[in-house]
């Protein structure tokens, strides 16, 4: 087997594992945008607010402790103890709930019924709005995410390639371990809307608020739930890349990077954004690798969006998007 | 008790369509350009023109082409960034090239290649709108800076790849390069400013701007009424990039004089611009001025104030700019969509019948 082919497919690989992340992010969008039919702009800056909270509180830093060594000439910057990753996870949680709760509570709530260009207008805001507030909160440092993930080449990938090419796939454990929790979370996202009683309440606002209400479903609660869910994914992606790649403010680019995911998956479809983040995970890196050198590297920047914007002009809709029906 | 329309007769069809119908604003629109013109620049320093009356010029001319598009034909654009590149390289490109012709002509051009662009781009929208088209123009926003930064053709094979605007005059003085006064360069941008926004409002108000209203408000019932939605779309993206492409090109060739494409033309300009016709007002040239007024000063302000006054360390009153802006979006498009330009509409309605209400 020629040489190219064997790099090609090792890209490929790559391609894959890096997709299943861009998809980890698009399931976020997909979330919020099909109970609500607000497409939320900050979910990158959520994955990057729930890092650093979870950063935050594992080493326990003080929150706000720039503010209040301005305001208060302090110099406080640790409480001195290390809480346990799993405690930190769910106090995360917690925060990203409360996170949910005031978002629906002082913004979307005074927007319903308004113009979706407008929800997402408001969610840029809340985006920059976020963005200061978790840089406020825990300063804007690069910090390390370590979760104990296992981390570094697979050593057995290597050796079974080796084996069979003369060549060894470079896989990092830790792409490994993130596309086995993100099909977990996929799974666990279809059953939960399945077969619970609040999945199905969450189906059934996005299919018709009206409806939904009438049969004594209270839209505040689903709303909170589905951004709480949002939180929940994003806090997910945020654990994964920041452990790749360091907490820092380059992790809310990767809602930039889900963008066109959605864009072909259609922005209404689970399977889409999975699949979707697949084809743009491959795409990208096979562009790369391929074309990259000849057009001047780098194309990574703007390859997906030029694919989604050539696919949406064949199909609208994206590829598992329902029909777009204009009524007028 | 003078803001009054009582008395002020208009005796023919062009006065009474007047841009400002009631002989006060009449008179302080002559007020406003007199100072501009007259007193300002006698008054003005490096500091004043650098941080707050050259940005704001040129972003409003931005903004007023990013409310054209997006304000009175609906079609939201998160590429304005990279239009502005392209605006800017483009006068790089034809300021080294012909080094001979007069740098307003470059700078003319830059806005019409700059259209071209755009329409381009533009192309999409007939058939995906709302915040697909959104998502799709940040399509030409990671194409273009990537474009600007790889092709060194763009930068003349600088080492830095950077763009340096070289020295150019006007009337034997400087406007561009580093050896320019205060000055000139505002009344440079001044000029264009006023012209962008009297083309823009004559525009706006005319047969065109009512076809991109008609789109914007809704498409479908426009195209029955004979609007055609290619040409309408097209020509808005077209005259938006143009003023966006004039704005890129002082941005650099006299406000900044050196240029790195992802720094000055990232994703966050987009937004920038975005937010100023958000707060400002969609749909309104004052707005434009307004919102670019506004979000020019609110930096400088928090800056005087957290930093200078408090004594604060600059990165927190960074952090706290951002929160303040996102509260600031998110409040105006809950309490007032409409923006400054609004507000102000209230304010002179209100100020008609000012001291006697009934």
């Amino acid at each position: 087997m020629s040489d190219t082919l064997i790099f090609a497919m090792e890209v490929t690989l790559n391609g894959l594992m890096a997709g299943v992340l861009y998809a980890l992010v698009a399931l976020g969008f997909v979330l919020i945008f099909k109970a609500s039919g607000i497409f939320n702009y900050a979910q990158g800056v959520m994955a990057l607010f729930a890092a650093m909270t979870l950063v935050g509180i594992m080493d326990g830093q003080v929150p706000f402790a720039h503010l209040i060594n301005a305001i208060f000439g302090t110099k406080v910057h640790h409480f001195g103890w290390h809480v346990p990753a799993l405690a930190a996870i769910a106090l995360t949680m917690l925060v990203m709930i409360a996170l949910a709760w005031a978002v629906n509570r002082f913004v979307m709530r005074f927007l319903v019924n308004t113009e979706p260009i407008i929800l997402f207008m408001a969610t840029i805001g809340l985006a920059y709005f976020l963005e200061g507030f978790g840089d406020l909160m825990w300063g804007a440092d690069i910090k390390k995410l370590d979760v104990g993930l296992p981390q570094g080449i697979n050593e057995t990938i290597d050796e079974v390639t080796f084996g069979m090419f003369g060549y060894g796939f470079f896989i990092d454990n830790l792409d490994i371990v993130a596309s086995i929790i993100a099909a977990l979370l996929v799974a666990a996202l279809v059953a939960f809307s399945q077969y619970t009683k609040q999945g199905r309440a969450l189906r059934a606002v996005a299919d018709d608020h009206q409806a939904a209400l009438s049969v004594g479903i209270s839209l505040n609660f689903i709303w909170v739930l589905v951004w709480s869910i949002a939180g929940f994914v994003a806090l997910v992606a945020g654990i994964m890349w920041g452990a790749k790649s360091g907490v820092q403010f380059s992790l809310s680019l990767i809602a930039l990077k889900a963008l066109p995911v959605l864009m072909l998956g259609g922005f209404t479809s689970i399977p889409g954004a999975i699949v979707g983040g697949l084809i743009i995970g491959v795409g990208e890196q096979l562009f790369e690798f391929l074309l990259g050198p000849a057009l001047g590297g780098a194309t990574e920047n703007w390859f997906a969006y030029v694919l989604a914007l050539v696919f949406l002009v064949f199909r609208p809709q994206g590829l598992f998007g329902e029909k777009i029906i204009e009524r007028v | 008790m003078l803001y009054r329309e009582a008395g002020d007769f208009k005796t023919s069809y062009v006065d009474d369509s007047q841009t400002f119908p009631i002989k006060f604003d009449r008179w302080r629109y002559y007020a406003v350009l007199a100072v501009a013109f007259l007193v300002v620049p006698f008054v003005i320093n490096d500091y004043w023109a650098n941080a707050v009356l050259l940005p704001f010029l040129i972003y409003a001319i931005a903004a007023i082409g990013l409310n054209i598009l997006t304000g009175y034909c609906g079609q939201v654009s998160l590429g304005t960034g990279g239009f502005m590149a392209v605006g800017a390289y483009a006068c790089y490109k034809l300021m080294t090239a012909f080094p001979d012709v007069n740098i307003t002509f470059h700078i003319i051009a830059a806005g019409f290649i700059t259209a071209a662009v755009g329409v381009v781009f533009g192309l999409p929208s007939l058939r995906i709108k709302g915040f697909y088209l959104a998502v799709a123009t940040l399509a030409a926003q990671f194409f273009l800076v990537w474009l600007f930064n790889r092709v060194s053709w763009f930068y003349n094979y600088s080492a830095s790849g950077q763009i340096n605007a070289p020295e150019r005059q006007l009337f034997g003085v400087n406007i561009t390069g580093p050896n320019t006064e205060a000055w000139a360069t505002y009344l440079f941008c001044l000029v264009f400013v006023v012209a962008s926004a009297w083309i823009a409002r004559n525009l706006t108000r005319g047969a065109l701007g009512r076809r991109w209203m008609a789109i914007r408000d809704m498409d479908i019932a426009a195209e029955i009424i004979g609007v055609n939605p290619l040409s309408a779309k097209l020509t808005a993206f077209a005259v938006s990039s143009f003023f966006v492409g004039i704005s890129g090109a002082l941005f650099f060739a006299v406000y900044l004089g050196a240029v790195e494409v992802g720094e000055a033309f990232g994703i966050q300009k987009s937004f920038l611009v975005l937010f100023m016709i958000i707060i400002g007002g969609l749909g309104s040239i004052f707005g434009s001025f307004a919102g670019a007024a506004f979000m020019v000063l609110l930096p400088v302000l928090l800056k005087n104030t957290l930093v200078g006054g408090l004594g604060w360390p600059t990165d927190l009153a960074a952090h706290i700019e951002f929160m303040i802006v996102g509260i600031l979006i998110m409040t105006f498009l809950i309490a007032e969509p409409h923006g400054l330009a609004q507000l102000w509409r209230l304010a002179k309605e209100k100020l008609r019948l000012w001291p006697f209400p009934y």
